[in-house]
This record gives structure tokens, C-alpha cells and sequence, in this order.
């Protein structure tokens, strides 16, 4: 077994004159970036991204956060790509909190978008001086030689050498400053079929999550949060929970009493004997109803500008066919599978944390700010989660964990129940659209107007994003945001604004084209002449769902196209109702451009699970609150699709050598504008309000 | 306290343990067998299911004395290299996102296909419906559930 000792690269340079990833024997960089000292096995590490063993093995370091959307195997297939590795020799560890590898948030769609040109010269950087070191070890000229599967061959001679064999003369090599890449039309790896990483330990229960953290000496706790949101414990009285079995101690904190026991069961029981009085606070009164006045009474107040082209007011007020809504969106939940957790150890003015996050820097700065130890003293430790979208950017369920932990002096991990994580969210806020456009004589929109209405408590982002990316052609637009003062927690939920504004754009241009009496396909197609890659994924998605061919005949169609993220996605909805009048939603069918595709099936299965999220949020989703309080409590008031609801998903990804971009919410907001405009089409109903539970009960 | 004595992924055990405890608990926290799922411990979402001799039981709302004398399986022991024809279909099928739920869709797919080992889509509908999963893999557990059944 082999000894590490940690020895940091100043002191390393120092002690040993060597300047280069000239790593004598026995050192190599791990992937905290810091020099380890391996006295039996040489590695190979030009850079932080990956380390090469005698064996050959690769090992690839990933700095994002995986929670589904598989960068554990994308982003290591770029790398692996220049590196002109063999797939099956590759190895993938987290990078944990490090500056060195840049940002490390996960969100955005943006982890392939942002990482593929440093991870691509990473890789070749390695190859190239894997190259080099053989052309050495052969005495021959270093334009003979090339890689190819794990190997540097000679194409003179034939010879050949691993990667493997190559490491300790690699390592004597200077780190070159410019590496060529390859043409993507050359690549193996990326754009192919190939095996996910990881996924064993998914389906044998070895993967542990954040709620499975097993530490020797370990206490988990619960915390208790305010019934009404932002509500303060006013007193409290543990004496009776504190008589069960395995309770260990009941305290206040910040947000809530945390009960710490010695495992799950003895806090759930002991959980049913605490009493608290809370302080309701402001929000005592607050119900949807409440919020849903405030959003619409604001449409009248000063509003401010998103986007201004032409005079909408003029254009508008001279059009002779008007058109005015209101859409309505509510509170939404994650629903993360796997319940927020943290788990947190203070010991000798050290804090470990070991946490599902979406941003890392994020939960490092909520442990600083709590704690007050120096940087060097904290270690944030980032683990798969089961489920992110974007509930894991927030750091509060953080910041509960190492309030508990700043009272403990061992290892605890904080957990919470269903009606707890449902209840404490960082929600996607409600917003109300107020639309209206003018038609010429032609049916066609001159002017597009879009104020949208919703809480002040985050960046305006959060609510307009999305808006302002209408494909259309319309000369006079006015897009605008007013803001109310509404006190619940929000955050970004996976495609932020995006799933409400292309619903209210999809939405609406369809009850435009259904005003001027023509096909909603060819409509939008008029309106995008100048727009190539929005009309591609629109028309390929038309063709693939036979539009032109469709005859109501008990299949009924939706349509929306929607960019996000830098990415083209455009959806058909296919429904039938049955004899009993319930809707069954047969088909969704997408086309999506995001640019060069690293994993095909990545990409498949994020428009996927997009769809899921994007149903799910349409057909059930709502948060609603009543005295200040949240009605909804578990998965039988805050529904998800089933398998039985599931539609067949048909995807089609447009071939491309743009710069890649992402496919994790791109799928997300023209899902429900597709099934809108198809329950439109079979029911010649107009839902501008969500979910369709609650206004159309009857197709469910 | 009350002393149950069952057999775990085929190896006996006796121990004294609180007759109230919901069987999840005991197999995670006491048993220190992480596999199966906490989500909704109301046996509204099936992340917790496990085999009672055979039968697919959602772990959350069993109470521990219910396994006296009786044989379970959880996750880990359904098979010892993840060579179960379920587990190769869902690797082969690219089933899990996130894979939080997979253990419980794998157990209750593991009940339906001894039960019925050739089941139509209907058959599979009707009885996976009782497993959530937020990320969507529902089509891909049916046909990784085909894959398997052709494989047996």
C-alpha cells in the first residue's frame, strides 16, 4: 500500500528544481491540485483534469455536480475524445471544491457549453505529450508518430506503446502551451453511442446518496420549520421528546428547532412529542388567493422595461383585430426524489461538508459566513444527488445543517421528510401575464405586448426570462415586468422563467393564428423567415408528426418552438380523449438543436425527463397557500406523472458543428404550450391558467 | 422491545428492536443497508420497496415486526454482480438519470416479471404505475423490463 504525503507545489519546486509537470517518480497532482507523494505507483498528470496510471487506467476528474443529467460521462468524454483514450480504461472522481477548476456551478445548461474548450485542451495537452514521450523513447521524428485508442503508434514501423508504458517519460516532459485539436469531424467518442459511466452503483444500492451518509459515531437530525412561511419559534417545549428512546438533544436554530437523535426512527417518534409555539409573522394572512390579486393589481402600477422595439401603443391602438389575455402561473415545488440534506462535522475549528448542491462555491461562503473559520479551514465535499433542478443552487437546508452541527460535537447529518422539504422549497414563483397583439389585414401580429407580474424577491430573471425570446418577426414589441413585495422563498426551477413564458408566447400566437383562421404551423413559419435554426427544429418537428397530415381524427395536435438557453427545441403534442373523456396524452414529439451533441442518448434522455418535469408542472402543479401556510404535504397533493400517463417521446436531434450547448431545460417550456394548444384543438377550450387539474378535472 | 428473528439477503439474523419501527428504517439505519429509498414514507412514491417472501412491500409503512420469521430481499441482495436480468436490461436499456428510484422500480419489476415473466405493456403499466420517478425513465423502464423478460 502506498504512503501519501502532502507537500504543496512552491515547497515541491523548492525541494526539487523541477519546474515542469517534470514530476519525478513518485508525485503526482490529485485532483485537489495539490502535489501528492506516491512512493510505489507512478501516475501521469499533466493537468488537474486527469491522472494516467502504469496500467493505463485514466482517471478523470469532473467538476460539476451530477444529479441525473450525466456529466459524469459527458464531460469525460471530451476529455477522453483528445486524449484519444480507450473508452473502457476511463475512471471518473468528483472535483471537489477547487478554484483552479473555474466556476463549478451546475445550472444553466451550461456545464457541456462552458467546459468543452478547456476539456478538450486538457486532453490533448496529455496526448500530445504522450506523443512526444514515445517519439523520444524511439529516437524517431514526432511527426511519425500518433494516438489512437489508449495507444501511440509509429507509422513508420509499426511499433507501438501504450499510455501506460509511456508515463514515467511523459512526466519528464514540459507541459506545451498550445496543443492542436482535433477536427470534430475525426471524433470516436463524442456524438457515438456510449456506455454511461456510474451506472452500476445506481441499480445495487451502492451509490450513497446525501440522505444514505453513513459515518462512524454519527447523529442525524430533523429540523422543525415554521408551519406559516417565515414564521419564528416563539417558545418551545422538548421534555417529552427528549424521553425518547434515542432522542440525543433538542435545540433552537435560525430557521427552527432541530431534534438530533441516533437514527431516523427515533426522531420521527420523537418528532410527535415536541411542542412549539411559533411567531406566524407577516405572512399569516398571505393565501393564493391574496397573491393572485396582488400580481393582477400590479398590472396597472409603473412598469419596467424588458425589452421596447417600434411603438406597440400606437400600432396596437391603430389595428382593427385585437387580441388581450391573461395567463396564470402558480408556485411550483422541485420535488427533488431525494429530500434536501446536508451533512456537516465541526471539530478543532474545521468544518467537513458533505452535500448535494448546484453550487459548491455557494454552500463554501454559507459555511464561512456561519462559522467565521479562515477558507483553509472549511472542505466542501460535493455528492451525486437524486434530483437537482435547481432546488440544490440554494444553500439554506446548508445552513441548517451546520447550525446543527456548530451544537454537536460529532459528525450529523440533517435530513428532512416529504412534508418538510415540500414545505420549506426555494419555489418557482407565480407570475401573471398580461398579453395583447394587433393583426393587420393579413392576420399577421405588427405588435406584441407581454407584462408580466410576480414577486420582487429575486432578480427579475426569475420571472421575464424568456419573454424577451419570442422568434417572431413582430415590429412593435413591448415586453415589461412590475413586482410585488411577496415574502416566499423562491428560486430557480429548471428553465427558470422560461416555463412560463413559452407557455404565455406558444400560448398565445396559437390563439393569434386560431383568430386569423390560419394553420399555427404556418403561422409561426411566416414569422421566422430570418431565423434559421428556430424554422429547422420547427419544420423537422411538423414533419416528423405529420402535421400537414393530421385530420383530428380522435388524435389531436399541439405545436410550440421555443429557444432557451441557447439551444432550439420545438415540440408536437398528440392527444386522444377516450370514451369517458379523459385525455391520454399519446405522443410528444421534439426537435432540438444543441449545437455539436457530445452523448446522443445524454441528449435523449434529458428532453426526456424534461418532458416529465414540464407534464408534471402542467398537468398537477400548483402550490398553494392558505393562512400563511402550505396545503400541499406529500406526493398525493403534489402529484408527478406516472408511468401509466406517460406519453412515448420521439426525439430528434438536428446534426450540427455549432459550439455545443445544452439539452437539460431546453425540452422544459414548449411542453406545456404543446399540450395547451392540442387540449385546444380537441376541446376547443383555451387553458391560459395552470394546472389542468384545476381547471379542466374532467380530462385527468 | 420485542426479539425478531428473519432472514436478510440470505443470511439469518436475530435482533431485539422496537416492534413499532417502520421496516425502512431498520433496514437503513440498522441494518446499515442503504439501498432502498426514503422519499415519501407514506407508500405513495415505491422508492422504498423491498421483498416480504416474494411479495413487493413499500418498507416505509411496514412496521418491523411484520418480518419475524420471514425472508427479505432488498436491493443488494438481489443479485451478487449486478447480473440479475433486470439489473443487465436497465445497464443495456440506459434506465437511470438520477437513479434515486431505480432500487425500488428494480424490486417491483423483480415481483412482476416472477409473477408474470412475459408482461405486456398493460401488465406493466399496471404495475410499476406505483413507482415515481421525477426524472421521466418510465418508457425506459419498460423496455429495459422487456429486455429482461426476452433474456429469462
Amino acid at each position: 500500500m502506498s504512503k501519501t504525503y502532502s507537500i504543496n507545489r512552491r515547497d515541491f519546486i523548492k525541494y526539487t528544481g523541477l519546474t515542469t509537470a517534470g514530476l519525478a517518480f513518485g508525485f503526482y497532482i490529485s485532483s485537489a491540485g495539490k502535489l501528492i507523494a506516491q512512493d510505489v505507483k507512478t501516475v501521469f498528470s499533466p493537468n488537474l483534469w486527469l491522472q494516467i496510471d502504469k496500467d493505463g487506467i485514466v482517471t478523470i476528474t469532473m467538476h460539476r455536480s451530477e444529479m441525473g443529467q450525466k456529466v459524469w460521462t459527458a464531460l469525460p468524454m471530451i476529455v477522453a475524445e483528445e486524449l484519444e483514450a480507450d473508452w473502457s480504461k476511463i475512471k471518473v472522481v468528483q472535483g471537489n471544491l477547487n478554484e483552479e477548476f473555474g466556476s463549478q456551478v451546475t445550472g444553466g445548461s451550461a456545464s457541456i457549453r462552458t467546459s468543452y474548450d478547456k476539456l478538450r485542451k486538457a486532453g490533448a495537452t496529455a496526448r500530445e505529450m504522450l506523443i512526444l514521450a514515445a517519439a523520444i523513447e524511439w529516437g524517431v521524428e514526432r511527426e511519425t508518430c500518433f494516438a489512437e485508442n489508449g495507444y501511440i503508434l509509429n507509422s513508420v514501423t509499426d511499433n507501438k506503446l501504450s499510455y501506460g508504458q509511456l508515463i514515467d517519460r511523459a512526466n519528464t516532459l514540459p507541459i506545451p502551451k498550445k496543443v492542436t485539436l482535433k477536427d470534430p469531424k475525426d471524433f470516436k467518442i463524442i456524438g457515438k453511442s456510449i456506455k454511461s459511466l456510474g451506472e452500476a452503483s445506481k441499480i445495487d444500492g451502492s451509490l450513497k446518496y446525501g440522505y444514505d451518509l453513513q459515518f462512524p459515531g454519527m447523529l442525524t437530525a430533523m429540523v422543525i420549520h415554521s408551519p406559516v412561511v417565515g414564521g419564528k419559534v416563539n417558545s418551545f417545549d422538548s421534555i417529552e421528546t427528549l424521553k425518547v428512546s434515542g432522542i440525543q438533544k433538542v435545540f433552537q436554530i435560525s430557521s427552527g428547532i432541530a431534534i438530533v437523535g441516533e437514527d431516523t426512527w427515533s426522531i420521527l417518534e420523537g418528532q410527535k412529542k415536541i411542542k412549539i409555539e411559533w411567531m406566524p409573522g407577516d405572512n399569516k394572512d398571505l393565501s393564493s388567493e391574496t397573491i393572485s390579486e396582488t400580481f393582477k393589481n400590479a398590472l396597472s402600477k409603473k412598469s419596467e422595461i424588458v425589452l421596447e422595439k417600434g411603438d406597440f401603443t400606437d400600432e396596437y391602438n391603430n389595428s382593427e383585430t385585437r387580441l388581450e389575455a391573461i395567463y396564470e402561473a402558480p408556485y411550483l415545488d422541485h420535488a427533488t426524489m431525494e429530500p434536501v440534506n446536508c451533512t456537516a462535522k465541526i471539530e478543532n475549528g474545521f468544518c467537513e461538508v458533505w452535500v448535494p448542491t448546484q453550487d459548491p462555491a455557494g454552500a463554501f461562503e454559507e459555511v464561512r459566513k456561519i462559522t467565521g473559520f479562515p477558507k483553509k479551514n472549511i472542505k466542501i465535499i460535493t455528492l451525486k444527488s437524486g434530483g437537482g433542478f435547481g432546488r440544490l443552487h440554494a444553500v439554506d437546508y446548508v445552513r441548517d445543517a451546520v447550525e446543527v452541527a456548530m451544537q454537536i460535537k460529532v459528525v450529523v447529518k440533517v435530513i428532512r421528510t416529504r412534508e418538510e422539504d415540500i414545505k420549506n422549497g426555494t419555489y418557482r414563483p407565480a407570475t401573471i401575464n398580461q398579453v395583447k397583439s394587433g393583426l393587420d389585414k393579413n392576420g399577421m401580429p405588427t405588435s406584441w405586448f407581454n407584462r408580466i407580474s410576480g414577486p420582487d424577491n429575486v432578480h427579475h430573471w426569475f420571472i421575464t426570462g424568456g419573454s424577451d425570446d419570442l422568434p417572431y418577426e413582430i415590429p412593435n414589441i413591448q415586453i415589461d415586468y412590475v413586482r410585488s413585495k411577496i415574502d416566499i422563498p423562491v428560486g430557480p426551477l429548471r428553465s427558470v422563467g422560461h416555463i412560463q413564458n413559452a407557455f404565455v408566447n406558444e400560448c398565445f400566437i396559437d390563439e393569434l393564428a386560431n383568430l386569423a383562421n390560419q394553420d399555427p404551423f404556418e403561422y409561426r413559419r411566416s414569422l421566422m423567415k430570418n431565423n434559421a435554426r428556430q424554422l429547422k427544429v420547427l419544420e423537422v418537428v411538423a414533419e416528423k408528426a405529420d402535421w400537414k397530415g393530421r385530420n383530428n381524427n380522435n388524435k389531436f395536435y399541439g405545436i410550440a418552438s421555443h429557444y432557451s438557453f441557447q439551444s432550439y427545441a420545438a415540440m408536437v403534442a398528440e392527444i386522444s380523449i377516450n370514451s369517458k373523456r379523459k385525455m391520454k396524452i399519446n405522443r410528444i414529439i421534439c426537435a432540438i438543436d444543441c449545437g455539436l451533441v457530445i452523448n446522443p442518448d445524454g441528449v435523449r434522455a434529458q428532453v426526456e425527463s424534461g418532458v416529465a418535469l414540464a407534464l408534471t408542472a402542467a398537468l398537477f402543479g400548483e402550490i398553494t397557500f392558505k393562512d400563511g401556510k402550505i396545503q400541499q404535504s406529500n406526493f398525493h397533493n403534489y402529484k408527478l406523472i406516472k408511468m401509466n400517463q406517460m406519453p412515448q417521446i420521439e426525439t430528434y436531434i438536428i446534426p450540427s458543428y455549432e459550439a455545443p450547448t445544452g439539452a437539460g431545460e431546453p425540452p422544459v417550456p414548449p411542453t406545456a404550450p404543446a399540450l395547451a394548444n392540442a387540449i385546444f384543438a380537441a376541446t376547443g377550450i383555451r387553458h391560459r391558467s395552470l394546472p389542468i387539474i384545476k381547471y379542466a378535472p374532467n380530462l385527468i | 422491545m420485542k426479539e425478531i428473528t428473519f432472514i436478510i439477503n440470505g443470511e439469518k439474523k436475530s435482533l431485539v428492536v422496537d416492534p413499532k419501527m417502520k421496516l425502512l428504517w431498520f433496514i437503513r439505519d440498522i441494518l446499515g443497508l442503504t439501498g432502498t429509498k426514503y422519499s415519501c414514507g407514506k407508500s405513495l412514491c415505491g422508492t422504498c420497496m423491498v421483498h416480504i417472501d416474494g411479495k413487493a412491500v413499500n418498507s416505509c409503512s411496514t412496521i418491523v415486526s411484520k418480518i419475524d420469521g420471514k425472508t427479505i430481499t432488498t436491493i443488494e441482495g438481489l443479485s451478487k454482480n449486478v447480473d440479475h436480468p433486470l439489473q443487465s436490461a436497465w445497464v443495456k436499456e440506459e434506465v437511470s438519470q438520477c437513479g434515486y428510484c431505480q432500487p425500488g422500480q428494480i424490486m417491483k419489476a423483480a415481483e412482476l416479471i416472477n409473477k408474470i415473466p412475459k408482461p405486456t405493456d398493460d401488465d406493466i403499466d399496471k404495475h410499476m404505475s406505483k413507482v415515481l420517478c421525477r426524472c421521466g425513465t418510465y418508457n425506459r423502464i419498460r423496455k429495459a423490463i422487456h429486455t429482461a423478460a426476452e433474456v429469462s
